[in-house]
C-alpha cells in the first residue's frame, strides 16, 4: 500500500483562551495518492477547520498530521510554509485569484513565489496550464474580465501548475450555477485522475459528494461516517472518457 | 524580476488613483523641500557674500594696551589702587613680515593680507568727507577682499600715490579716474593721491568712505612707517573662522576677530532661519510619511484575502513584508522623481520672474545636484519608513483568517 498524501491522527482543535471551545474532536483521517474524497457536513461540524488544519494554514490544539509521511506539526512558520508552497494546491470558493494579474499571470505566480523571481520563461507554463483548463486564449485576460466559471478554472490551474499532490477545495462550485459547477468538478475529477492528484473537496452538495471515491461526514467535530461514494465508478468511468476541457468551452 | 518587486508594482497599477494621488502628494512635499532649501540656501549665500565681500574672515590686531598699577601689595599689607584705562595709542605689529610668513604656511589659511588703516579726510575745494584710509599690498589684498571685480573704471592701485576710491565717494567729490584728492590722516600728514580706479563693493557705507592706497602710501599717512594696523586672513571654509582665530592667536600672540564675532548678530539670524526651514521640511516629511503609511494601511485591508492566498500558495512574512516595503519605496521614487522636477520648476521660475531694476534675480536660489539628491534620499527612506508598519501587518495576517475574511 503506498503512502499516503495525507494522515491524521486524533487531530483536536480547541479555540479560545478563556472560554475554550473544541471543534475538531479527535479526527482520524488518511487520504491516498490520487484519491477524491467529499468532506461533508452540516454548518459549523468543522469541515473549514479541518481543511485549514489539512492545508497547513492552522495547527492543532492535539494530535498529528502527516503530509507526504512527514510530521509537520512540530514545523516552524516557514518550514510549515515551504511544505505549503511544494506539496499543496488550494481551490477556494471565491477562487481568491489577484485581481492586479492577468489570467496567465495568477497562473505562474506560486512557481514564481517558489522561484522567488517572476521569469519570462514561467509564461509558456502558465499559457499550458490554462490550456489543460481550456482557457489559453483568454491568458492575458484581466481576472475581473472573466465569467465565475472561468474565473474558478484559473484558479484550478494555478493550484495544479506545481503539480502539487494534493489538492484542496473549500466548495470550489459553491458560487456557480449548476451547469458551471458541474463542468469544474469534471475538471477536477479528470485533472485528479489524469495526474494522479489527491483532492479533498469540501461540498454542501450532496450529489456531488457521491461522484466521489469517499465520503468523509464531518458531525459535531467528529468523523460521523465515511463510505464510497455511489456514482464514484460511473464518474470515474466519464472522467477517463471525458473530452480535453477546451474542446468545450 | 523579483516575486516581491512584481507584486509591488502590480498592487500600485492597479491601485493606479491611488498610487496617483499619493505619489503627487510625495511630489508636493519633496517640491517644497527643494524650493525651500534652495530659498533659504540662496538668500543665505548671498547675505553670506555680501557681508564677507568686503570683510575678512578673521583679523590680526596688536592686542590693546593693559594699564599697569605702579603699586603692587607687598606681604599682607593691603594696596589701594585705583587703575584708569589708557586711550589706545595706534600702535602697530611691528615685524609682520615674519607673521604673514608663519601664517602663510599655516593650515586652513587661504590668503593673508597685511593692511594698514585708519582715519582721514578727504578735501576737494571747500568739501572735506571723513573716510578710512587703507593701505595695501595690491595682490595679497585682492586675494582676501576681491576688489578688482568690483570695479566700475580704472584698475587696482599698484604703487605710489594712487587711490581706488568707492563709488558713492566719487560721485559726492565728483572725482573720476586721474582727478587729484587731497588725503590729510587723523594725525595731520596730507598726501596728494591719483584717483585709479572706482570700485562698487555693494555696501553703501564701504562705497562712501573706502580709500584704497598702496601700503607705503598708507603706512606713510598713517604714521605707521614699518608697521601694519591689522593682518587680515582668508580660509577656505569661513564658518571655521572661529577655530582658525584661536590657532592663529596661539601661534602669533596677537589678538585675533573672526567675521563670526563681528557678526553674532547675523549668524543668529541665519540660524533661525535655518531652523524655521528645517522645522517647515520635518513637518512636510511627517505628513508625507502618515500620507503613505494611511494609503498602505487601506491597501493592506483591501488586499486582506489576496495576502493571505500568497501565503497560502507559499510566500513567506517577509516576502510579504517585503511586498508593501516595495510598494512604500516605490511610491517614494515616482514622488522624488514628480517632487524634484517640480522644485527645480518653481525655483527657476521664481528666479526668472523676480528680478531686480538690474535684471538680476531678486532672490538668488541655490539649485544644485546634492540638495535634489538629498531631497529624492529623504523622500525614498520616508517611503520605507512609512512602509514598515503596514507592511509588519501584512506579514503578520494569519492566512486562514485572512481567507476566510469577506
Amino acid at each position: 500500500m503506498s503512502e499516503p498524501v495525507i494522515d491524521l491522527t486524533g487531530v483536536i482543535k480547541e479555540f479560545g483562551k478563556d472560554v475554550v471551545t473544541r471543534v475538531l474532536h479527535g479526527v482520524d483521517m488518511r487520504v491516498d495518492p490520487g484519491e477524491f474524497v467529499a468532506l461533508v457536513g452540516p454548518s459549523g461540524s468543522g469541515k473549514s477547520t479541518l481543511l485549514n488544519i489539512l492545508g497547513l494554514l492552522d495547527r492543532p490544539t492535539e494530535g498529528s498530521v502527516r503530509v507526504m509521511g512527514r510530521e509537520t506539526t512540530e514545523l516552524d512558520e516557514a518550514e510549515r510554509t515551504a511544505v505549503r508552497g511544494d506539496a499543496l494546491g488550494f481551490v477556494f470558493q471565491f477562487h481568491h485569484l489577484i485581481s492586479a494579474l492577468s489570467a496567465v499571470q495568477n497562473v505562474i505566480l506560486p512557481l514564481g513565489i517558489a522561484r522567488g523571481r517572476m521569469q519570462a520563461s514561467l509564461r509558456e507554463r502558465g499559457v499550458k496550464g490554462l490550456d489543460e483548463v481550456g482557457l489559453a486564449d483568454r491568458a492575458d485576460e484581466r481576472i475581473t474580465r472573466l465569467s465565475g466559471g472561468q474565473q474558478q478554472r484559473v484558479a484550478i490551474a494555478r493550484a495544479l501548475v506545481k503539480r502539487p499532490p494534493l489538492l484542496l477545495a473549500d466548495e470550489p462550485t459553491g458560487n456557480l450555477d449548476t451547469e458551471t459547477a458541474d463542468d469544474v468538478f469534471r475538471l477536477l475529477r479528470r485533472k485528479s485522475r489524469e495526474q494522479n492528484i489527491a483532492c479533498v473537496l469540501v461540498t454542501h452538495d450532496p450529489g456531488l459528494a457521491e461522484r466521489c471515491d469517499r465520503i468523509i461526514r464531518l458531525v459535531d467535530g467528529r468523523v460521523a461516517d465515511v463510505r464510497p461514494g455511489q456514482r464514484a465508478a460511473a464518474e470515474r468511468a466519464e472522467a477517463d472518457r471525458d473530452p480535453p476541457a477546451d474542446e468545450r468551452s | 524580476m523579483p516575486t516581491a518587486l512584481f507584486m509591488a508594482l502590480q498592487f500600485i497599477r492597479e491601485g493606479r488613483t491611488q498610487s496617483g494621488l499619493i505619489s503627487a502628494a510625495v511630489g508636493m512635499g519633496v517640491a517644497v523641500i527643494v524650493f525651500l532649501s534652495a530659498l533659504i540656501s540662496g538668500l543665505q549665500e548671498d547675505l553670506l557674500a555680501k557681508t564677507l565681500g568686503t570683510q575678512a574672515h578673521v583679523t590680526l590686531r596688536r592686542p590693546e594696551e593693559q594699564p599697569r598699577p605702579l603699586w603692587a601689595s607687598v606681604g599682607s599689607a593691603t594696596t589701594l589702587t585705583r587703575t584708569e584705562q589708557t586711550a589706545q595709542r595706534q600702535r602697530g605689529i611691528t615685524g609682520w613680515q615674519q607673521t604673514i610668513a608663519s601664517i602663510d604656511r599655516a593650515d586652513g589659511v587661504e590668503a593673508v593680507s597685511p593692511i594698514v588703516s585708519g582715519a582721514a579726510f578727504v578735501l576737494r575745494g571747500s568739501v572735506s568727507k571723513s573716510v578710512n584710509l587703507i593701505g595695501v599690498q595690491p595682490e595679497r589684498y585682492a586675494s582676501v577682499i576681491d576688489v578688482p571685480s568690483r570695479l566700475l573704471q580704472g584698475r587696482m592701485v599698484q604703487g605710489g600715490t594712487e587711490a581706488a576710491i568707492g563709488v558713492t565717494l566719487a560721485e559726492d567729490l565728483g572725482l573720476e579716474l586721474g582727478s587729484k584728492l587731497r588725503v590729510q590722516a587723523a594725525g595731520g600728514r596730507a598726501e596728494l593721491l591719483t584717483v585709479v580706479g572706482v570700485f562698487d563693493m555693494g555696501n553703501k557705507d564701504v562705497n562712501r568712505r573706502w580709500v584704497l592706497t598702496p601700503l607705503r602710501a598708507g603706512q606713510t599717512l598713517l604714521d605707521q612707517v614699518g608697521a601694519v594696523s591689522q593682518i587680515d586672513i582668508r580660509i577656505p571654509d569661513p564658518f571655521a573662522a572661529n577655530t582658525v582665530a584661536v590657532m592663529l592667536a596661539g601661534r602669533t600672540g596677537l589678538e585675533t576677530e573672526s567675521w563670526m564675532q563681528t557678526n553674532a548678530q547675523l549668524l543668529t539670524a541665519l540660524r533661525s532661519q535655518s531652523s524655521s526651514s528645517t522645522m517647515i521640511q520635518v513637518f512636510v516629511i511627517l505628513s508625507v510619511t502618515i500620507g503613505i503609511a494611511s494609503v498602505l494601511v487601506v491597501s493592506v485591508v483591501q488586499k486582506r484575502r489576496q495576502i493571505g492566498i500568497l501565503r497560502a500558495m507559499g510566500s513567506s512574512r517577509a516576502e510579504i513584508a517585503k511586498i508593501f516595503v516595495l510598494q512604500g519605496a516605490l511610491l517614494g521614487i515616482l514622488g522624488s522623481v514628480i517632487g524634484v522636477g517640480l522644485g527645480a520648476g518653481m525655483a527657476t521660475v521664481f528666479t526668472r520672474a523676480a528680478l531686480d531694476p538690474q535684471g538680476q534675480p531678486l532672490i538668488p536660489m541655490s539649485l544644485d545636484a546634492e540638495l535634489m539628491l538629498t531631497a529624492s534620499l529623504v523622500a525614498i527612506a520616508t517611503g520605507l519608513v512609512a512602509a514598515a508598519l503596514p507592511a509588519l501587518r501584512a506579514a503578520r495576517l494569519d492566512p486562514a483568517d485572512a481567507i476566510r475574511h469577506e
